[in-house]
C-alpha cells in the first residue's frame, strides 16, 4: 500500500495506520495520534491517511474540519488556551485574551506569532470553572488569572527560551 | 489478555486490614482545581517533610506493617475555591489554601500532635468563625454528598480502595442475583431521570432497549461535558471512574450488551488518563472481559476521547463520532435504543446517571426515593461558579432551592473585587446555554426538573453561575447566542442561519443600532429557530434569551430606547461624563485621553466633550477620585 519513499516519509503516520488496522472508523483517534507527531494536521498528510484508509481526501478534510481540535495549521511551541466558558467571562476572561493579543500582537484571526512559540486561542469552558477565570498553557491550568499575571507567564517563558 | 478472577471479599478484607494499620490518612486533593492551585507541590513538600522527620509513612498501602500516616491523592473534594485542599482522617480536618511552607506544620501539629492547625482551618468570612472539620463547615453540611462523596475520599487509581468501599458489589449483584428485567424495574421503580440534560426516565430506556431483539447491543457513556461553567462529570470521571464503569456494567447487564464505549471530552485530559487506567485495572481484575461472575456473559469496553465539538453531546452526533464520521446529529426516531452505534439497539447514559446506577442497586430504589422530590427523586450535583463566595462542586437533593445553594453553601454574592456584597444578587443562569437566567424572584423555586422548565429554563447538566449587580444581562444573552452561533453543525437551516441573525441583532442592541422593532424580531425569531430545529442545540439555542426578554424587559428596553446599559459594561452605549464637585483638577485625565476629548484648568473641575470622546474608559481607569462615571 505504501510505496518505499513515502513509507519512509510518513513513517510514523504508517505506524498509527497499522496500530489501528487501517480501520476508517478509527480516523478520529488516527488523526488525534497524527497531530501529536505534527502539531497540526498538513494536507500532504491527510491525503497520505485518505489512502492508507480507502477514504477519500475530501472525507478526511471533512472530519478535519469539523472538529476544532484539530489544526489544519502550525501552530506555536506554546499554545495558550484563555476560557471564554460562562463562568469565566463573567469574571473577566476577555480581558485577559485582550492582554495576550496585545502583548504578543496577536488577533482572533492572527494567531501564531512570526516566531511560531506561541498560539493564543478562546477556548470553551475548560473544566475548571471554580477558579474562573481560567487559562492552560500546553495543557497545564492557571486559575484566577489576572491580565498582569497571563502577560508575566510570557514573559517567564520567553525569558526561558532565550537561554 | 490474561485476566484473573477477583475475588471481592478477599480485597475487601485485605485492604482493611491494610488500611487499619495506619493511624492517620492524609489525603491531598487532585483534582483539577487545586492542582492548577500547586497540590502536586504540596503533596511532595509533605512526603519530603515527613520522610525527614523519619516518621513511619507510607505512599502507598502495600506494605505490610503499622504506620503513621498514610498520604494519599484524590479527587476533587468540592471545595474548590479554598484549594489545594488536605484532608486528614479519622479527625476529618479539612486544611484549606494549603501552600509547600505548611507542611512541616500540618506534620508537627496533626501528624504527629492530632490537632488541627489553626491558622489553616476554614474561616468564615462574614463571622470569622473557625471550622476544623471540614462536615462542620456550612459548605458542607448543607450537602448531600450521596454521589460524589467518594470522589475526594478515595485515591481513584486505586482499584481495591474501591472494590473496599464497597465497589463492584451492585455489579456482581446485577449479574448474578438479577435478571435484565429485574434490573431495569429497580431503576424504573427508583425514578431515577437523566442526568444529561433531558430528565428522561433512566428505567424506560433501558427497557426499550432491553425489548429490542437484537445479538449486538452497546452501552455509551457520555462524557462530553459540553455546557460552559460545569464540571460535574469532568469530576466523577477524574475522582471516581470505577464508579461509571460499575454503572455501565450494570446497564449493560440490564440490556444485554456485550461492548461499551465511555466518550469523554477532549478538553479533559486528566479525566481521559484516569478511565483508561481504570479501564485497563478492571479489565485485568477480571471485572471487564468475558466470563463476569461466572456468569458466562461477557462486556468489553472501550475509551475514546472527544475532538472538540458541542454538538457532539447530542447522543446521534456522538454516536457518529465514535463511528469516525463528523459529529452531526441526525432526526430521531428512529432512537438509539433502537438503532444507534453501528445501527444496532444502544443504550446512552450521561457520566452522572451511570454513577448513580450502582448506588440504586446497592441501596435500593425505596431508599433512593427517600432523597429529593415524588418526580424528581435523588440528588443532583450542581458546579457553582460565578460571582458566588464559595465556588466548587455540590450536589443537593432534588428540590433544594436557589437561595439555600447560593447564599448557604455558596455563603452568598460578591462583588467585582471579590467580596462579600448582601446586595449583591442579580441572575443566576442555569443550564448553559439551553437554560435561562433567572431573577431573584425564582430564589425559592424547588429546584426539579418540572419547576424549572415551568419558568422557561432547564436544569440542564448543572452548571450554576451567579451573577452580581454589574453583569450586563444583555451581554449574557449574547455570550450564549454566540456560542450556540458558533457549535452549531450547520446541517439544519434554523439553527444555522438562526442564531446567526440573533446574534446579530443582539449586537444591534449592544452596540445602540436597535429601534423598536429589535426585540419584537429577536422574539419572532427565537420561536422559529425553537420550532425549526433539528436537534436538541437549536431547539434550546433561544432560551437564554428569551429567558432574557422575559425577566429583564426593563435592562432590555433600556439598551433599545434610552441607549443605555444600566450596569456601565457595554462600551458603545457608555456616556461618560465628569462629576464636577468630584473632580480636583489633577489633570491625569486630560494626559491619558487618546482624542483629547478631556479639557480644563489646573485645579478646576474638567469638562468631557462627548461629540470627541471615544469611550475607551481610560479616563475613568486614571482618575484617583472616581470623579469620571458611565464608562
Ligand atoms: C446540543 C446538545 C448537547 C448535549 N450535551 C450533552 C453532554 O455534554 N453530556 C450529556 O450527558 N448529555 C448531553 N446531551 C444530552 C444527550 O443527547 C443525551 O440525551 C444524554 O446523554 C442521555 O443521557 P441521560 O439520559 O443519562 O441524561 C446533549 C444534548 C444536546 C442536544
Ligand atoms: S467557564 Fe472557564 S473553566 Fe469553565
Amino acid at each position: 500500500m505504501c510505496t518505499e519513499t513515502a513509507t519512509r516519509k510518513f513513517e510514523k503516520v504508517c505506524q498509527i495506520l497499522d496500530l489501528h488496522q487501517r480501520d476508517p472508523s478509527k480516523l478520529i483517534p488516527i488523526l488525534q495520534e497524527v497531530q501529536k507527531v505534527y502539531r497540526y494536521l498538513p494536507e500532504e498528510v491527510q491525503a497520505y491517511i485518505a489512502t492508507g484508509l480507502g477514504l477519500s481526501p475530501a472525507k478526511v478534510y471533512g472530519v478535519a474540519s469539523f472538529y476544532a481540535n484539530f489544526s489544519l495549521e502550525p501552530k506555536g511551541k506554546y499554545v495558550v488556551h484563555v476560557c471564554d466558558g460562562t463562568a469565566c467571562h463573567v469574571k473577566g476572561s476577555s480581558l485577559i485574551k485582550e492582554a495576550l493579543f496585545k502583548k504578543l500582537n496577536l488577533s482572533t484571526e492572527k494567531k501564531t506569532t512570526e516566531d511560531m512559540m506561541f498560539t493564543v486561542e478562546a477556548v470553551s469552558c475548560l473544566g475548571a470553572c471554580g477558579l474562573a477565570p481560567v487559562m492552560t498553557i500546553n495543557d497545564k491550568v492557571y486559575g484566577q488569572v489576572t491580565p498582569e499575571m497571563a502577560a508575566g507567564l510570557i514573559d517567564e517563558i520567553a525569558d526561558e527560551e532565550k537561554k | 489478555m490474561p485476566t484473573q478472577k477477583i475475588d471481592l471479599k478477599a480485597v475487601q478484607d485485605d485492604f482493611k486490614a491494610r488500611i487499619a494499620r495506619v493511624k492517620r490518612r492524609v489525603v491531598i486533593c487532585a483534582g483539577t482545581g487545586c492542582v492548577a492551585n500547586g497540590a502536586l507541590d504540596v503533596y511532595h513538600a509533605l512526603a519530603d517533610a515527613i520522610a525527614a522527620r523519619k516518621l513511619d509513612v507510607v505512599l502507598a498501602l502495600n506494605e505490610e506493617k503499622d504506620s503513621d500516616a498514610y498520604v494519599s491523592k484524590s479527587g476533587c473534594q468540592g471545595f474548590c475555591q479554598a484549594g489545594p485542599l488536605v484532608t486528614i482522617e479519622p479527625e476529618g480536618y479539612l486544611f484549606c489554601k494549603v501552600r509547600p511552607a505548611d507542611v512541616s506544620e500540618i506534620v508537627e501539629e496533626t501528624i504527629i500532635g492530632g490537632k488541627p492547625v489553626e491558622r489553616l482551618v476554614y474561616k468564615h468570612p462574614a463571622n470569622g468563625q473557625l471550622y476544623a472539620k471540614r462536615d462542620e463547615i456550612p459548605f458542607y453540611q448543607r450537602q448531600n454528598r450521596h454521589v460524589i462523596g467518594d470522589c475526594g475520599v478515595l485515591d481513584p487509581e486505586n482499584l481495591d480502595e474501591y472494590i473496599a468501599r464497597g465497589g463492584y458489589e451492585a455489579a456482581r449483584k446485577a449479574f448474578v442475583e438479577m435478571t435484565p428485567e429485574t434490573v431495569c424495574e429497580e431503576i424504573q421503580v427508583a425514578g431515577l431521570r437523566g442526568r444529561g440534560g433531558g430528565g428522561f426516565p433512566t428505567g424506560t430506556k433501558w427497557q426499550l432497549t432491553l425489548a429490542q431483539e437484537s445479538a449486538k447491543k452497546y452501552v455509551i457513556c457520555n462524557g462530553d461535558e459540553g455546557d460552559p461553567g460545569a464540571f460535574m462529570d469532568r469530576s466523577l470521571m477524574e475522582g471516581n471512574p470505577h464508579r461509571i464503569i460499575e454503572g455501565m456494567m450494570i446497564a449493560a447487564r440490564a440490556i444485554g450488551a456485550d461492548e461499551g464505549y465511555v466518550y469523554v471530552r477532549a478538553e479533559y485530559p486528566l479525566a481521559v488518563q484516569r478511565v483508561r487506567k481504570a479501564v485497563e485495572e478492571a479489565a485485568l481484575a477480571g471485572l471487564l472481559g468475558d466470563d463476569l461472575f461466572g456468569t458466562g456473559l461477557s462486556f468489553e469496553l472501550f475509551v475514546m476521547e472527544g475532538a472538540g465539538a458541542f454538538v457532539c453531546g447530542e447522543e446521534t452526533a456522538l454516536i457518529a463520532s465514535i463511528e469516525g464520521e463528523r459529529g452531526m446529529p441526525r432526526p430521531k426516531p428512529p432512537f438509539p435504543a433502537q438503532s444507534g452505534l453501528w445501527g444496532k439497539p444502544t443504550v446512552i447514559n450521561n457520566v452522572e446517571t451511570l454513577a448513580t446506577v450502582p448506588l440504586i442497586i446497592e441501596q435500593g430504589s425505596s431508599h433512593y426515593r427517600t432523597m429529593g422530590t415524588e418526580g424528581s427523586p435523588g440528588t443532583k450535583t450542581f458546579a457553582l461558579t460565578g460571582h458566588v463566595v464559595n465556588t466548587g462542586l455540590i450536589e443537593v437533593p432534588f428540590g433544594t432551592t436557589l437561595r439555600e445553594i447560593i447564599f448557604e453553601i455558596g455563603g452568598g454574592v460578591t462583588d467585582r473585587f471579590g467580596n462579600p456584597d448582601p446586595h449583591g444578587f442579580k441572575a443566576v443562569q442555569i443550564g448553559g446555554p439551553s437554560g435561562g437566567c433567572l431573577t431573584a424572584e425564582a430564589l425559592d423555586l424547588p429546584l426539579d426538573f418540572e419547576s424549572v422548565k415551568g419558568i422557561g429554563a432547564m436544569i440542564g447538566s448543572g452548571g450554576l453561575v451567579v451573577m452580581n449587580q454589574d453583569t450586563c444581562i444583555v451581554q449574557v444573552a449574547r455570550f450564549f447566542m454566540q456560542f450556540t452561533q458558533k457549535e452549531s453543525c450547520g446541517k439544519c437551516v434554523p439553527c444555522r442561519e438562526g442564531t446567526k441573525q440573533m446574534l446579530a441583532l443582539l449586537d444591534n442592541i449592544i452596540e445602540g443600532r436597535a429601534d423598536e422593532s429589535t426585540l419584537p424580531l429577536l422574539e419572532d425569531l427565537a420561536i422559529a429557530v425553537r420550532i425549526g430545529s433539528l436537534c436538541g442545540l437549536g431547539k434550546t439555542a433561544p432560551n437564554p434569551v428569551l429567558s432574557t426578554l422575559r425577566y429583564f424587559r426593563d435592562e432590555c428596553q433600556a439598551h433599545v430606547v434610552q441607549k443605555r446599559c444600566p450596569t456601565g459594561q457595554c462600551k458603545a452605549l457608555a456616556q461618560p461624563e465628569i462629576i464636577a464637585p468630584l473632580c480636583k483638577g489633577c489633570g491625569a485625565c486630560i494626559r491619558k485621553c487618546p482624542v483629547n476629548a478631556i479639557t480644563g484648568e489646573k485645579r478646576q473641575p474638567h469638562v468631557l466633550d462627548a461629540s470627541l470622546c471615544v469611550k475607551c474608559g481610560a479616563c475613568a481607569q486614571v482618575c484617583k477620585f472616581n470623579a469620571i462615571v458611565g464608562v
